[in-house]
């Protein structure tokens, strides 16, 4: 395994997602073939390559600073399974 | 007790004043309705393509320059993984490894010694939203009017060494920005804010102690309290043979405490990784030259200008710098008048008082340039005593007032009329007999007591420089 247990566990508490037993064992294997995957690239040799920050041939794309309307506050809000008082309403977090 | 030395840095947010967020065309003003600067883009909905917004990358490259940084010419953004419902995308961009800025320092002046703090980077991100408590339901409201304004981080190196140099610190920040006008810098709005990075170490150690970090402490007073009590405390610690964790301390400025947060070693795993919807920022030389000369006069070449143009002591020059909007009402109250120094005097004195004592800032006032410049006039035109002066501009502080319509109204024109005061001084004279015989005697204290009279009846309007001449005449024949 590419991957251990112990690390899907803190990834899975950084993202606030509770799993199973079963669950962590088929996410160890999971994202152990996607990092396996991905380890191929290792392979490759790459001296003499400049890093590469973005996959396209882009740089500077700006937009100017001209206010536009925002979304009416009945749209921002469609999707929230709880709302209260214009805003979404979540379990507590404030102390 | 050992001797210990402190050791902070700063971490300082400024929110820039454009008028969009950084990443879509939502407006950044301050206090609308909740929720109703969103957009697809800063509520993070997926399938959006954020694009930056060009006055950013100049705000930050402007405060870049003024505290002396390296402009990177390659830059580029980084998404910030974290999990909290003020952050709608649960990752925040901001830079990581290649920020704008780089390298810079600004000085600093305690108690008349210069120090210079080192700033390690400077870099642009997006703020987070507004989380507010609901006391009726006990839940947590989320309002993301904020989420995605425009930040500059300014990072500083741990070169503070206590409480009054980290304000100063502060202070020099906020002076710049304003100057800059990238950053209207209310504090208590949050506009300027900053963490706290603080460790000891017993005198003569080279490694640093474990740090602690206090975050968003939004006033001077604040920042100032957070570190005597983290540096006693931290201290306690160790003299009582304890060790100090690498935590988050909340401080609670209305008691002057601070709460050490349960240490949670793994909230710190940013996993940083380049943001892919967004072009790296490249930038020529000809376009930092030109921003470079676009940047208004910065307050330590004003200091200067001030001594050389308009005479003023070094002290006057450094108050009246410090902040911007108090130099420019300076600079357009003295155009109107041509008495710098007595402008000086009026801005240090009283005004300043009145000001703290009203908690606003001198552009905020009642009083205009314009208005504070013709009272001046009046007194240097000898239309009214220095001490009816002070009595109108108390009314012109209230009210806003014109100095001329005050004088007019209640009849304060000085009196300057020698036939006129000298009949009141007889008068005085002639009424205390025992005052003259004191004064004959040696006493000259007794002069003052005659002065008092006869300006008690002229009401303060006799003109004091006749008033001493008539009356050292009279006594004396
Ligand atoms: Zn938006």
């Amino acid at each position: 395994m590419s991957i251990s247990k112990e690390e899907v566990k803190h990834i899975a508490k950084l993202s606030k997602l509770n799993l199973t037993e079963q669950e962590l064992d088929k996410y160890t294997n999971d994202l152990s073939d996607i990092v396996n995957f991905a380890n191929e690239l290792s392979n490759i040799d790459v001296d003499g390559i400049k890093p590469t920050a973005h996959i396209l041939d882009i740089k500077n794309v700006f937009r100017k600073d001209e206010v536009q309307p925002s979304y009416d506050r009945e749209q921002i809000l469609k999707n929230a399974p709880s709302k209260d008082a214009g805003c979404i309403s979540v379990p507590k977090v404030v102390e | 007790m050992k001797d210990y030395e402190v050791i902070i840095g700063l971490e300082v947010h400024a929110e820039l004043s454009t008028k969009t967020k950084i990443y879509c065309n939502c407006s950044t003003s301050f206090g609308a309705d909740p929720n109703t600067h969103c957009c697809p883009i800063c509520t993070g909905m997926p399938g959006t393509l954020p694009v930056l917004n060009e006055k950013v990358v100049e705000y930050a490259i402007k405060a870049g320059l003024a505290t002396n940084c390296e402009i990177s010419r390659f830059s580029k953004q980084d998404r910030k993984n974290y999990f909290y419902p003020d952050l709608p995308k649960a990752y925040q961009i901001s830079q990581y490894d290649l920020p704008l800025c780089i390298g810079g320092h600004v000085d600093i002046n305690v108690d008349g010694n210069k120090k210079t703090i080192g700033i390690t980077r400077i870099h642009i991100e997006e703020d987070a939203g507004k989380l507010i408590h609901d006391a009726y339901t006990g839940d947590t409201l989320v309002d993301m009017n904020r989420c995605a304004v425009p930040l500059i981080e300014i990072v500083s190196e741990p070169d503070i060494r206590n409480a009054d140099e980290a304000v100063a610190y502060m202070q020099t920040l906020k002076s710049i920005l304003e100057y800059l006008e990238v950053c209207d810098c209310k504090m208590q709005e949050g506009s300027l804010r900053c963490d706290v990075n603080l460790s000891v170490r017993p005198v003569g150690q080279k490694e640093f102690g474990t740090r602690t970090e206090t975050k968003n402490l939004n006033s001077f007073r604040a920042i100032h309290n957070l570190i005597e009590f983290e540096t006693k405390r931290q201290i306690e610690v160790l003299e009582n043979g304890g060790v100090i964790h690498q935590e988050t301390i909340r401080w609670d400025d209305a008691k002057g405490v601070g709460y050490a947060m349960r240490s949670k070693e793994d909230a710190q795993d940013y996993r940083y990784f380049p943001e892919p919807d967004l072009a790296p920022i490249v930038l020529s030389d000809e376009y930092i030259n030109d921003i470079k000369n676009s940047l208004p006069e910065m307050p330590h070449i004003k200091k200067e200008r001030y001594v050389s143009e308009f005479n003023l002591p070094e002290y006057d020059a450094e108050i009246l710098t410090a902040s911007k909007h108090t130099a420019d009402y300076f600079e357009k109250a003295t155009a109107a008048c041509n008495n710098p120094k007595a402008v000086a005097n009026w801005i240090m004195g009283d005004f300043t008082k009145m000001l703290n004592e009203k908690e606003i800032e001198i552009n905020e006032s009642k009083v205009t340039e314009e208005n504070l410049a013709s009272l001046i006039c009046l007194i240097d035109k000898g239309t009214i005593s220095s001490k009816i002066a002070k009595q109108i501009f108390e009314e012109m502080f209230e009210t806003g007032e014109k100095a001329e319509d005050i004088v007019n109204k209640k009849g304060l024109v000085q009196i300057s009329d020698e036939g006129a005061i000298k009949e009141i001084v007889k008068k005085v004279v002639e009424a205390n007999p025992q005052s003259v015989a004191d004064y004959k005697a040696g006493k000259d204290r007794a002069i003052g007591f005659l002065v008092g009279q006869i300006m008690k009846e002229t009401k303060g309007k006799a003109n004091p420089q006749i008033v001493n001449k008539l009356l050292l005449e009279i006594i004396n024949n």
